[in-house]
């Protein structure tokens, strides 16, 4: 037993126990700070927490074709998976269809559609042809509307719905899927096309947060520096990209990247190159590196200039002074004390540039596409929003991965921004 | 040509940073081997402009600095090897103790059992041997402060400059770095100049110091000659305290002269830098110097004073009184039974010797 407790709790003059006065008196200060952040807790909750929460379920969700065929799933799954299903099957699918309202059965199907392309058709014609169909058995009579009926690929392919939660579309984002054992298979070679973007998307952005940084570090360095009166000029030099509209720098750059664009009439005219040799700097992967590492530019300049603020300039003079090269001395200690600098920057443009997808749209052609162009493809276009959840969730997912390993690697408390 | 016994040696040396104002004026700077020079002043006064040409960092705008008799004033600072530590001490935050003072010696391509030995040599010599591993952020102000030492002088520097080093210290570890850095200097007998704006810090370390005003160069001389025998009257104001008289003088006898106050009191003094008769002077006079109703004695100078404040300080008490007109007169009367009746308002005898009054010139 410790003395504290042998003598009690300590006592203010007025005899109340010191921690519980201590509180009374913090008390106040904390309703005031939780009143000070509760508007913007509110909006992040409304406009970030929720959304996410609700991107991570759609990603696995399966519960609306649930609701379409619920006695159908019910009487599937004591099919054991050979030859065809039972008439009980055919028959309360036969139903189901005929009680659902249209916008259901079209949702559902092309919930099917997801894992056996073909489905979609198939329910829209028997739709319609199984009106004239009064009474059973149901089993000939619907092979004879649609022989695909009596196709066990798409009987089977029902399998992986019957769960309401599934993985399909995580598989789906990863070039994945379940086949009709609900064995997990490569999709067919000329259907893959995440796997390939996921690289390019990792690619261009390790490449523009590279780029970024050897472009960034020397002007941040200068920034940092310069007397202030230089700085503060060059300083605004770095910041107008941020007062310009992203889509009129990115179409500025359409007008010099392209190949009768500015930058090549430049090079023909000065007879670098010749006219029918025009460089194709715009609607591929080069166009959409250049681009984003011009507009991503200033989130590298600026932390690093912040830290490099701090970096005392009598270091390098000390260093100078014992004895080290300029560039030694660069090396060894300057360099160093800029890593959290370049840490910031780094990881900063990475995750912006990650998830970009206006500039790679506006400039990177079918070769420069990226993984949130296909987001906002789905996401858009085909309204396949659990494969938008799934592709999503993998990007937050690598960019949690990549945190983890820089904070293993480097911690993440040597992060500043100044 | 710099002199063969001159180990740095200044040469007309002026610097100016914009063109239009000189920060240097004409420095003309000797240096003898082996001594610790100070140069103090107050800020803006061209002495931290001075160590910095002679580190490097700066250039002269015209004139040459020689080391060794060896114009340096081309030589890049990593190649003059000079020791330096800086105000704020300049440890490399990002290494221990020992990666840092092994810094200068992985430069110079030392083997690493050598490296090893005179790190652990200099760590030593300011007493933190066991404080190789930590780093620089996880020691104290003090320990900081010797460590810097330590390594601007493990690659044995031909020279070594400090740059205010004990300016972020507080009092007390101050007075025990200087007497620290003192006993350094004498034990390994190397060169060091030394900038400071503290004129007691300036006074316990140095053997010479030169005292900077203006960017030039007001006095050079050792710490007794210049508090006791100031040139003129920015170095008597600057070191030490000084009662100041402002007169005009009236006759000059040889190395005397007599100096009239604007109330009429005529007060022999040593003719310093005025020149003739009729210039403007303030007499310069240490308050510890003038005695209070003295017996009688050789004492030139004797006039009649009011006190006006009594100060205790313990060991004396410092006395304000009136004379000659000037009613800022500071007397420090030695705390003994002689004067304990002293109040203020009594008057009394203040009385002092020519010698110990200096005539210095009058600047408006």
């Amino acid at each position: 037993m410790s003395s504290e407790t042998i003598s009690g709790p300590i006592l203010t003059s007025d005899g109340i126990p010191l921690k519980v006065s201590l509180k009374k008196a913090e008390r106040i200060n904390k309703i005031r700070a939780f009143l000070l952040v509760l508007p913007l807790l509110a909006f992040i909750l409304i406009t970030f927490i929720i959304p996410i929460g609700d991107m991570l379920s759609r990603s696995v969700d399966d519960r609306y074709i649930n609701t379409v065929f619920p006695k159908t799933f019910e009487v599937y799954k004591k099919w054991d998976k050979k030859g065809l299903p039972s008439e009980e099957v055919f028959k309360t699918m036969f139903l189901e269809i005929g009680e659902a309202k249209g916008f259901k059965i079209g949702k559902a199907s092309t919930r099917m559609n997801y894992s056996k392309s073909g489905w979609k058709s198939l329910i829209k014609k028997s739709q319609r042809k199984f009106k004239k169909i009064k009474e059973g058995p149901y089993k000939d009579k619907m092979i004879a509307v649609d022989k695909r009926w009596g196709d066990p690929i798409y009987w089977k392919a029902l399998g992986e719905m019957v769960d309401p939660t599934t993985f399909g579309y995580y598989l789906n984002a990863v070039d994945l899927k379940y086949d009709s054992n609900k064995e997990i298979i490569a999709q067919p070679e000329n259907r893959r096309i995440y796997i390939h973007t996921w690289i390019k998307t990792f690619k261009v952005s390790l490449l523009v947060t590279i780029f970024t940084l050897m472009l960034g570090y020397p002007i941040a360095y200068l920034l940092a520096t310069l007397p202030l009166k230089y700085s503060n000029l060059l300083m605004i030099c770095v910041l107008l990209p941020f007062w310009t509209s992203l889509l009129v720098r990115t179409v500025a750059w359409m007008i010099i990247l392209q190949q009768k664009g500015v930058f090549n009439n430049l090079m023909v005219m000065a007879g670098l190159i010749a006219d029918e040799n025009r460089w194709k700097l715009m609607y591929n992967e080069t166009g959409t590196i250049i681009v984003m590492t011009q507009i991503l530019l200033p989130f590298m300049v600026l932390p690093l200039y912040s830290v490099m603020k701090t970096i005392s300039p009598s270091y390098m003079k000390a260093a100078l002074n014992l004895g080290a090269s300029p560039l030694h001395a660069f090396w060894k200690v300057y360099m160093p004390n800029s890593i959290p600098g370049i840490s910031a920057g780094g990881l900063l443009v990475f995750i912006i540039a990650i998830g970009y997808f206006i500039t790679p749209e506006l400039v990177g052609g079918k070769d420069g596409q990226m993984i949130g162009n296909w987001i906002a493809y789905h996401l858009k276009t085909t309204l396949n929003w659990g494969l938008c959840a799934a592709l999503g969730s993998v990007l937050l997912a690598v960019m949690l991965v990549f945190y983890w390993l820089y904070n293993k690697i480097i911690g993440v408390e040597n992060i500043k921004l100044g | 040509m710099p002199q063969k016994d001159s180990f740095v040696k200044f040469e007309n040396v002026d610097k100016s940073y914009d063109g239009e104002v000189l920060v240097v004026k004409g420095l003309n700077l000797d240096i003898p081997q082996g001594e610790f020079l100070t140069m103090l002043g107050p800020s803006g006064s061209g002495k931290t402009t001075t160590l910095m040409m002679l580190a490097g960092f700066e250039t002269p705008t015209s004139g040459e600095i020689y080391l060794e008799g060896e114009p340096i004033s081309s030589i890049p600072p990593y190649k003059r090897g000079i020791g330096m530590v800086f105000q704020n001490y300049a440890l490399f935050p990002h290494m221990t103790v020992n990666e840092n003072l092994a810094f200068p010696l992985e430069v110079r391509k030392l083997p690493k059992a050598e490296i090893d030995e005179k790190v652990h040599k200099a760590l030593s010599m300011v007493e933190l041997q066991d404080f190789g591993t930590r780093m620089p952020m996880q020691l104290s102000g003090g320990q900081q402060q010797r460590v810097a030492l330590a390594r601007a002088l493990v690659f044995e520097p031909r020279l070594v400059l400090m740059d205010e080093p004990l300016g972020a210290l507080d009092k007390k570890l101050r007075e025990q770095m200087q007497y620290e850095i003192k006993h350094i200097h004498e034990n390994i007998g190397i060169t060091v100049v030394y900038v400071t704006h503290d004129q007691s810090e300036a006074l316990t370390m140095s053997n010479r110091i030169a005292v900077f005003n203006d960017g030039k160069i007001q006095q050079i001389s050792t710490p007794d000659v210049l508090y006791e025998k100031p040139d003129n009257s920015f170095v008597a104001q600057f070191i030490g305290e000084n009662n100041q008289i402002r007169g005009k003088v009236k006759s000059v006898n040889g190395k005397n002269c007599v100096v009239v106050t604007d109330n009429g009191d005529e007060i022999v003094s040593l003719k310093i830098n005025v020149n003739s008769v009729g210039d403007s002077s303030l007499l310069s006079l240490r308050p510890e110097r003038v005695w209070v109703n003295a017996e009688k004695g050789n004492y030139e100078n004797s006039f009649d004073a009011k006190v006006e404040e009594l100060i205790y300080l313990g060991d004396h008490v410092r006395t304000r009184v009136n004379v000659c007109g000037n009613n800022q007169f500071i007397v420090k009367i030695p705390n003994s039974s002689d004067h304990s009746d002293l109040k203020e308002g009594a008057s009394v005898k203040l009385s002092w010797k020519a010698e110990d009054t200096r005539a210095l010139d009058f600047k408006a």
